[in-house]
């Protein structure tokens, strides 16, 4: 199918075809020189097509021609997805490199999969089996992983297995069964599929609630604003806020199977990082390197804008092909504020009636239908799986009431809100404790937290009665409230990010800490005025936080332990 | 052979919409006015209309006007010639001598490819403890300063550009006076590197359009310089005016404002420039240091507030120091753990002594007693002002530190300092008393 170009405006084409069109189908833009421009159909008004171009469209002129496919913008996938480096439209960027070299020039392409590689196949699956949708014909080996060949997903209704290969090594584009139906027809299935990025893709039984606690070894966030397994969560902060560390400690230390980086239009430099970084890190969990269960989908700041809106849909549609095998999946989207202005900048150009700070009025229900990809899946085969959603919001000028962040809460199951305030003061994570919630379960009993929100809050409002009455004005009961209040921020909140025993507390070694610190909190401390109570809790605090730097269970550790219950014993009725 | 288009249809704001075909988006044109030709950019093209955005300026222009098509997008002449020259915002010379000749490069190029980039870690000496010491500044960083009008930005950039160790320096003016255009080039002139710095000049007396071309000229000789294997240094001034003239066209082109009259795609735009900054997997650097005026001193103002998020920190100047609070180098891990053992530990020691010394300062103002400790803060406050954080103190790292101790040693006991004991032991510069 063909159509002209009719009008070029930023990354906007307007073409004219008498044809079917699909909404939101691809379309490859035909520069003259030659490169074809990945796009997408947006609008239809009569035979006019509105088609977001995924590259810059220089040298696009009145005429060019525009070839549209029915498909839409899909992704592949099969074997060797883990480790790799993805732009948002499933290129493979080390790949690009090799063949272009530094630049991203325009219309430049690559299989999203290698079709070399071979992969050794186990057929699980016999010739007469019956299956549908989702189920598993063989599986191959994907470094720590068993990776399901899966019947394609879009099959519908019972198919009979007509053949399939025997084991042996195949590349994925090799034919490796054939299914058939009663009705005749004939399905031959390869390793890889494709799968359109904005349709959800989930086969199971059923959805489940999330409840099983996902540990990032962060304590502020397992503690007290836990997250799960099928969940959702925000972290909205101004610029400085730490918002980029918190992911990649995060992307380094969660307790799930694969993690998905999502760095939409953010800096590159961050994504540098990662990728020099993880391959040379070891997962102590597996032994392996970090990057043999992380898939980076880097589509940085300079990169064409419209590619950035499908970058998160492409790691969202990977994220959930390793949930069909069963895997616990976590997905950290920095920054779905940049996503959203994609969004604004193309409603401006398609001249859609605005809504508040000029985004379009379905940011919202695009923001919910996204977070709602997550969730905790029953499987066909009885096994749970899940994806986890993890996005950073930046905010304008640092305000939460604006529409990106409000649009995010209002389906997120937590909060993680980043505030200024405790950055600039260096405590970090500057998770605000008084700001954010979570509606998940954690690892430590709800009472407990509350018992500690409670001295946290009431800290703060002694703190700043203080700044009007002064220490002298204060009562010694409220000033030891607020000591220990601050004690619990400094010995518990904040965490050393870059340090392997403080940045990384396991479950079992936050219940224990956790337990500890509130008897502390609970002590009914023995002191004759100010100065003394306040000796009392800095030495405490001080043990304890080195305490924190001790390794778990270690003689160091037993041994900081038992002096921190000698400072405790003397309180202690 | 030439084809004229002359059926204009429509002239608004720097934009002429003309009638024209088989006319690529982003491409140039050359309108020949009663006033001279000047160039122009395709900006939007629908069916036979082009609109294009003049870069003098659509003054004078007539609807009888001609207008020619280059079939090319913007292009900046790339030699060793440019080296010592002074260009303006259409590439044109504006130092009286002849135009460069030279095989051209497409302003504008496409992203990096992150795979191709390397981890910065090559720290750049400027001389400047408050940059040196407290916020280096690192090989292919991009860094704004924050600042106000009336502050010595200008004068900031002129020395960092001087004094930093850079192969190649370029200076992207955007809505410059013209006498500072003037001291940069004495300054640059007498420091002797006006040899290996190129400029890039757009006043606030030319058309506004040309002030949109000055960061891509600059970035694009840049980047080809870096290709090379040079470690370019580019300064631009002032990013606010460039985004300023970005509002200007896009209210011409009745685009939907987003925020305090600017499009929505400001974070895209700065971000494309801005990304420029790079560490080229074997071959050359390119690092930026830009000049945002925030006004009415507003962080959260968009220009500021969107650049915060697109760069690697950023310096704050105010009342013609670097703040050390508010100012952050994202990348200083990278380089401060590597020059001197004391060197993190100097930074973390007397940034913490100074932020106790403002409290100090903040009581004594409001009137409370002083006690001897106090008066040891202020002490030291008032010398770290005086011979580290002046942006005239102009000293190298090693010296810097050096400085800093003997403040310290001259206002405190060792244990004071908060300072690591094996450190105290191994540069404390006087004789250590044991406890």
């Amino acid at each position: 199918m063909i159509g002209t170009i009719q009008a070029v405006f930023g990354n906007m084409v307007v073409a004219e075809s008498d044809e079917t069109i699909v909404q939101n189908s691809v379309g490859y833009c035909c520069r003259a020189d030659g490169a074809k421009l990945l796009s997408e159909v947006i609008r239809v008004r009569g035979k006019k097509i509105d088609l977001q171009v995924f590259e810059e469209t220089r040298g696009l002129k009145v005429g060019d021609e525009v070839e549209f496919d029915t498909n839409m913008l899909s992704v592949k996938l099969g074997p060797g997805l883990i480790g790799q480096i993805y732009d948002g439209l499933q290129n493979p960027l080390p790949q690009l490199a090799d063949k272009i070299g530094y630049f991203l020039e325009a219309g430049n392409y690559l299989p999203g999969l290698d079709l070399e590689r071979k992969w050794d196949f186990t057929p699980t699956a016999a010739v007469g089996d019956t299956v549908s949708a989702g189920d598993c014909l063989g599986t191959v080996p994907e470094t720590m992983f068993t990776h399901k060949i899966m019947a394609p997903f879009n099959l519908s209704g019972k198919y009979t297995i007509a053949s399939i290969i025997a084991a042996g090594s195949y590349t994925v584009a090799e034919q490796i069964a054939t299914l058939t139906n009663e009705a005749g027809d004939e399905v031959a299935v390869t390793m890889q599929q494709d799968w359109p990025v904005k349709r959800p893709l989930a086969v199971c039984k059923k959805r489940l609630l999330p409840t099983e606690p996902l540990c990032t070894r962060v304590r502020i966030v397992d503690s007290m604003f836990p997250i799960v397994k099928g969940g959702t969560y925000c972290i909205p902060g101004p610029f400085g806020a730490g918002k980029t560390v918190l992911q990649h400690v995060t992307s380094r230390n969660a307790e799930v199977d694969i993690v998905i980086i999502a760095a939409c239009g953010e800096r590159a430099g961050e994504v540098v990082e990662t990728i020099r970084e993880f391959p040379e890190l070891i997962d102590p969990r597996t032994g392996r390197t970090l990057m043999e269960r992380t898939i980076i989908i880097a589509n940085t700041s300079a990169m064409p804008v419209a590619a950035r809106e499908a970058s998160v849909y492409t790691g969202v549609t990977l994220a959930e092909y390793y949930r069909q095998m069963g895997l616990n999946v976590l997905m950290l989207a920095d920054s779905t504020s940049r996503w959203a202005q994609a969004m604004r900048e193309l409603s401006g150009r398609l001249e859609e009636i605005p809504g508040e700070e000029a985004f379009p009025a379905y940011l919202e229900s695009r923001i919910a239908s996204f977070y709602e990809r997550a969730g905790c899946l029953e499987l066909n085969d009885g096994t749970t799986a899940s994806v986890t959603i993890g996005g950073t919001v930046s905010p304008a000028g640092g305000n939460f009431e604006e529409p990106v962040t409000q649009g995010t809460l209002k389906v997120v199951g937590a909060f993680h809100g980043l505030s200024y305030a405790r950055s600039y003061a260096r405590r970090y994570p500057a998770i605000d404790p008084l700001e954010s919630w979570s509606k998940y379960p954690g690892i430590i009993d709800p009472a407990k937290v509350e018992a500690v929100r409670s001295v946290l809050r009431r800290g703060n409002e002694v703190k700043q009665m203080m700044t009007v009455v002064g220490e002298e004005g204060t009562p010694l009961e409220d000033f030891l409230t607020m000591l220990k209040a601050e004690l619990f921020d400094n010995c518990y909140l904040q965490q050393y990010a870059f340090d392997d025993i403080d940045g990384n507390s396991s479950p079992e070694r936050q219940t224990f800490v956790f337990d500890k610190i509130l008897s502390v909190l609970e002590l009914d401390i023995q002191c004759d005025d100010k100065a003394s109570g306040r000796d009392i809790v800095l030495k405490l605090q001080d043990e304890l936080r080195t305490w924190n730097y001790t390794e778990f269970e270690s003689d160091k550790y037993t041994a900081q332990l038992a002096k921190i219950d000698a400072l405790i014993a003397p309180h202690s009725s | 052979m030439r084809k004229y288009y002359d059926e204009i249809t429509r002239i608004a704001g720097n934009v002429v919409t003309v009638k024209a075909t088989n006319v690529g988006y982003d491409e140039l044109a050359i309108i020949d006015t009663t006033r001279g030709p000047s160039l122009a950019q395709v900006i939007r093209l629908e069916a036979d209309e082009v609109s294009l955005q003049v870069f003098a300026g659509t003054q004078g222009v007539s609807t009888g006007d001609k207008i020619r098509f280059l079939g090319q997008a913007m292009q900046v002449p790339f030699t060793d010639d440019l080296l010592g020259r002074v260009f303006n915002g259409s590439g044109e010379p504006r130092d009286n001598r002849p135009a460069v000749s030279a095989d051209t490069v497409d302003i504008g190029s496409p992203a990096v490819n992150p795979v191709r980039r390397r981890m910065p870690d090559t720290m750049i000496d400027t001389g400047i403890p408050m940059i040196d010491v407290f916020n280096s500044l690192v090989e292919s960083q991009k860094l704004p300063i924050f600042s106000v009008a009336g502050e010595p930005y200008n004068e900031l950039l002129a020395r960092v550009g001087l004094q930093a160790e850079a192969d190649i320096i370029i200076l992207g003016g955007m809505g410059l006076r013209h006498d500072d255009y003037l001291k940069f080039r004495d300054t640059f002139e007498e420091g002797g590197v006006l040899g290996r710095s190129i400029m890039f000049i757009h006043t606030a007396a030319d058309p506004v359009v040309e002030c949109l071309l000055v960061p891509d000229l600059c970035l694009a000789v840049g980047e080809q310089f870096a290709l090379q294997g040079k470690k370019v240094l580019v300064l631009l001034t002032d990013m606010t005016a460039f985004a300023d003239a970005l509002k200007e066209i896009a209210i011409t082109m009745e685009q939907i404002p987003s925020n305090r009259g600017y499009p929505g795609d400001l974070y895209t735009q700065l971000a494309r420039r801005y990304e420029k900054a790079v560490d080229f997997d074997e071959a050359g650097s390119m690092t930026l240091l830009a000049v945002t005026t925030m006004p009415g001193d507003d962080v959260t103002h968009p220009v500021p507030d969107n650049t915060g998020y697109i760069t690697e920190g950023q310096f704050y100047l105010r009342n013609g120091r670097i703040e050390p609070f508010g100012s952050l180098s994202r990348l200083k891990q990278q380089v401060n753990g590597k020059t001197r053992d004391d060197h993190r530990a100097i930074m973390d020691g007397c940034l913490q002594l100074y932020a106790t010394c403002r409290e100090t300062r903040e009581k004594r103002d409001m009137g409370f007693e002083m006690s001897e400790w106090d008066d040891k803060l202020i002490k030291y406050g008032d010398l770290f002002e005086e011979k580290i954080m002046d942006l005239t103190v102009n000293v190298p790292l090693f010296d810097a530190l050096d400085l800093c101790w003997e403040i310290l040693a001259d206002c405190f006991e060792p244990v004071e300092t908060g300072i690591r004991r094996s450190i105290l032991e191994k540069h404390w510069p006087k004789e250590l008393k044991d406890e």
